[in-house]
């Protein structure tokens, strides 16, 4: 296992979430669970970040920060999609400031569709994005790995 | 002699550093009733780093804080290798120096308010350090470390107010609430990480290391202040390191108008009278 796995760092972003999604985030991060026991960090910064947590659906405006957060981000990162509005839109898919899930902007990796999330569902997916996590450092290091931000 | 030393020094330093950073997060974790992570994490979390991309906004940022990183090892190295107390506070300040224009030129607003606050947490522990210098000198007449770690009694007992002042300005070199300011282990909520928001990657994980080396050293003063014997001072260096964690815990972040007055008031005040006593003393 490499060292990759063992210790990423997660920024949480909340796109236009209704911050049930986020609620849950932060529990995963309290003492119940404590991801801290994986080395999961919340670091809030981007630069340092391994994982990007976005949630809420993507829409005219937060498109930009989004992107933007993404790309500052150094290789290898993955992307995590937290609920349905990120995954997919959910409800607010129709409206007519809605893109659509996070995968309209930045690649998306793993997906978890539900409303909200549950922490356990999110421990799933961070251990899900590690293993993406560690094929995209071989694939960089091997010049495998095509740079795709929109 | 002083080769082996350096040699200990230099391969031991970062291991028993990035331990005790493990030991801190576990120590943290429990007194937060959580599991934490394994003693090995900061291990885990700087090998990552080197292997992560290094972005940074100018190229000459790495070069400050790989300076950062030398005169670290280098405070250290004088210190272990018994060299003069005065030239290792010097030395010690010129590696801060760096990193506070490191982080004044990696030009984003989180990273040039972390190095003022770190410019101004300079401030704030330098008058304690001094003392420290100060008083060593006034009892055991001499500024070698080699010389006083030979003193006979524990300097503790006629520098108590001197150790208190030191002990006051630790949170800062470990980077520990209250006075974790300029960046901390943990997301600030107004700053992101302060200082070293704008660095990841290999420089990041530099800094980490240099800070494991500082960590080593800091403890290494206080085991001066018990050398006349060396198990008393290692536990009290365990101790003080402990406690430290204990205050982190239990204390939220002052701003820096409380820090810098507080850290002068307890230095000059409380170290002063010290110095007051050993000149009676004679």
């Amino acid at each position: 296992m490499s060292m990759l796995s063992k210790s990423p760092w997660i920024i949480h972003y909340d796109g236009s979430s209704c911050n049930g999604c986020d609620i849950e985030v932060l529990a995963a991060l309290m003492p119940r669970y404590d991801l801290e026991r994986f080395g999961i960090l919340n670091t809030g910064n981007p630069k340092h970040a391994d994982i990007l947590l976005l949630t809420g659906s993507i829409n005219e405006q937060n498109k930009s920060v989004v992107l933007n957060i993404y790309n500052q981000m150094p290789n290898p990162k993955v992307v995590i999609a937290v609920g349905i509005c990120a995954t997919s839109g959910g409800v607010f898919r129709e409206c007519y400031n809605v893109l659509g899930g996070a995968d309209k902007v930045v690649p998306v990796d793993v997906y978890v569709p539900s409303c909200p999330i549950r922490p356990e569902a999110l421990i799933d997916a961070a251990v899900k994005a590690l293993g993406i996590l560690e094929k995209k450092r071989v694939d960089l290091k091997t010049g495998d790995m095509i740079l795709n931000s929109k | 002699m002083n080769i082996w030393i350096l040699i200990v020094y230099l391969f031991g330093a970062p291991i028993v550093g990035g331990l005790l950073a493990g030991l801190d997060r576990k120590v943290t974790a429990r007194m937060q009733s959580r599991m934490g992570p394994p003693i090995l994490q900061p291990f885990y979390d700087v090998l990552k780093l080197l292997k992560k991309e290094t972005l940074v906004v100018r190229p000459s940022q790495t070069l400050y804080m790989e300076f950062f990183f030398i005169l670290t090892i280098f405070t250290g190295a004088l210190f272990f290798s018994g060299g003069d107390l005065l030239l290792i506070i010097f030395a010690l300040t010129l590696a801060c120096v760096f990193f506070v224009l490191g982080g004044f030129k990696a030009s984003s607003p989180y990273s040039f308010i972390g190095a003022h606050r770190e410019a101004l947490q300079m401030m704030a522990y330098e008058p304690a350090l001094l003392m420290v210098a100060v008083g060593m000198y006034m009892v055991t007449k001499s500024f070698q470390v080699i010389d006083i770690i030979k003193y006979p009694t524990p300097l503790i007992v006629v520098l108590p107010g001197i150790f208190f002042a030191f002990f006051f300005i630790l949170p800062i070199k470990f980077r520990k609430s209250p006075f974790d300011l300029s960046t901390s282990h943990h997301a600030h909520q107004e700053l992101v990480k302060g200082i070293l928001t704008e660095f990841s990657g290999k420089t990041l994980a530099l800094i980490e290391v240099a800070h494991w080396y500082e960590n080593v050293f800091v403890l290494g003063l206080v085991y001066l202040f018990f050398a006349s014997n060396v198990w008393l001072g290692l536990s009290m260096a365990l101790v003080v390191f402990l406690a430290q964690m204990l205050i982190d815990n239990a204390s939220a972040r002052v701003r820096w108008q409380a820090m810098l007055g507080s850290a002068w008031l307890v230095a000059l005040v409380i170290g002063g009278i010290n110095i007051i006593y050993l000149m009676a003393r004679g």
